[in-house]
This record gives C-alpha cells, structure tokens and sequence, in this order.
C-alpha cells in the first residue's frame, strides 16, 4: 500500500513524532510505501539538523533521516511545510539566504516546500495517516 | 486529477493553540486543488465559528473574519457536532452566519453551516477518503 504521512508534534514534547516514524520503519519493512511525509504546526522541529539529544536517548532527527524517504529522482520526500517552518525559525540555505539571516539549521535528508504537497499526497496515496496529539 | 474526498477536522478553539488557524491555512490551500472539501467542528473546535470574536486584547491575529471567504472557494460544508455545541452552552445562533452562493440554484445565498448530531457526524466520516485532524 503506498501511505503518505502528517506528522503534527514536535520531536522530543509529545510521542507524535515517534510513532509515526515507528509506523513508517515497520510499514517500509513490511513491504508497503511511503510516499511523503509532511512535517506540519510544531512537527516542522522533526528536521532540524542541530537536534543534540543525550547519548543514551533516540535521536529523533536521524532516525528519520535513516529512513531514506525520496522519489524516483532522488529527492526528499520528508517535507517540511514552509509557512510552519518560515515561522518557527527552521530555515533551508535558500530561505535564509532570501531572507538575509545567517547560518540554516534545515536537516539535508528534508526538504521545505508548500501545504499544497500535503493535499497532493492525500490525493496520491492510498492512505493518509495523521500523527499529532 | 482525481477527485477525493477531503475532510477537514477541527477540535480545538481559535486561540490558545496554534491547530485553528494553521488548519484554516490548509483548507485554503486546499481549495485550489478542487476536490471535495467538507469542514467539521468538534470538542472545542466549535469554538472557531463562533460570532463575534475579539482578539485586540490579546495580540493575535483574529482570523475568524476567514471562515467567510470559505464560501467563495466553493466550500460550503461546514458540519458542526449538535453535541458540543450543547456540552458548551451553545446553540446555532451563537454561530457565524457563514453562507455560499448556489450555483445550481440561480446562486441563491443558502447556510454552509449544517449541525448534525455525533451519529450522523460519524456517517458522513465514514464517506471520507482523507481525513485531516487538527
């Protein structure tokens, strides 16, 4: 089955994120696809790559970034939604460079892109699956 | 392009979290996509379609005034749990008069606003392809 994914919660705050990198890990392994996930309202702090948990805990960043989530041509497929990001300080070079501010903090395994790839993956896929709190 | 069913959910209310106005941003989004787009308020998400909104006093932008361009993008299926309303004090008349112009019927204004109870909330759930939860 190809499922898309919404992810709504921050890392780390609620067990949002987690579970559905949880769901995504145990889908692939199962044989099923996942087309995109869409990291959405705090969920957009799932990419940020300067993410330094303790040793001993998960690293909630990496951890989707080992998922090897892209397309046909290479591209992330983890997407982070540009006016949730914009908003909460995560930035990609391209959007700090526009926006004059030094330093990004964008984890290169996403990308940033607009809410209309949210509906496009709930148009393409067979499922959309919904993780927040 | 195929055509889906899309639902979005809300609830929780207009301010104290951020869920309101960043799932009203969807919907907008979503109206350019041209697919089957129905709203529902719920829990305290009834609390977004409330007339009379006022946010000076606290420094946030007051979106409210939004839900009536919804009508424009030809969303006009805005489903509101009979339940909450009433756990909460509320009735209809407390509500926004959110309207659209019928296309097929001499684009005549009729309510988007439909209150239905949680049994036949459920129903037109189950006819959904997608449903987002905010």
């Amino acid at each position: 089955m190809k499922f898309a994914i919404q992810v709504n919660e921050g890392p780390y705050q609620h067990q949002a994120a987690d579970t559905a990198y949880q769901f995504a890990k145990a889908a692939i392994e199962n044989g099923h696809e996942i087309m995109r996930v869409f990291f959405y309202h705090d969920g957009v702090n799932n990419a940020s790559r300067f993410t330094l948990p303790p040793q001993d805990d998960r690293h909630v960043v990496n951890n989707w970034a080992s998922l090897d989530i892209k397309d046909a041509d290479g591209e992330p497929e983890l997407v982070v939604c540009v006016a949730a990001a914009l908003r909460r300080g995560m930035l990609d070079e391209s959007e700090a460079t526009k926006n004059s501010i030094e330093g990004n903090n964008l984890h290169p395994a996403f990308r940033i892109s607009g809410l209309g790839q949210l509906i496009e993956a709930g148009i393409q896929s067979d499922r959309l699956v919904v993780f927040g709190d | 392009m195929a055509t889906k069913k899309f639902m979005y959910l809300n609830r929780r209310s207009s301010f104290g979290t951020v869920y309101a106005i960043e799932s009203l941003e969807v919907v907008l989004i979503a109206a350019a996509f041209e697919q089957d787009v129905s709203l529902a308020f719920m829990d305290d998400g009834v609390y977004q379609i409330v007339e009379g909104q006022e946010t000076d006093g606290i420094g946030m932008k007051n979106f409210s005034k939004t839900f009536h361009a919804l009508g424009d993008y030809d969303i006009n299926k805005l489903y509101v749990s009979k339940e909450s309303l009433e756990e909460r004090g509320l009735s209809e008349s407390d509500l926004m008069p959110l309207v659209y112009e019928d296309e097929d019927d001499d684009w005549e204004e009729k309510p988007s606003i439909r209150v239905v109870t949680n049994d036949e909330l459920k129903a037109i759930m189950s006819e959904q392809d997608v449903c987002l939860s905010f």
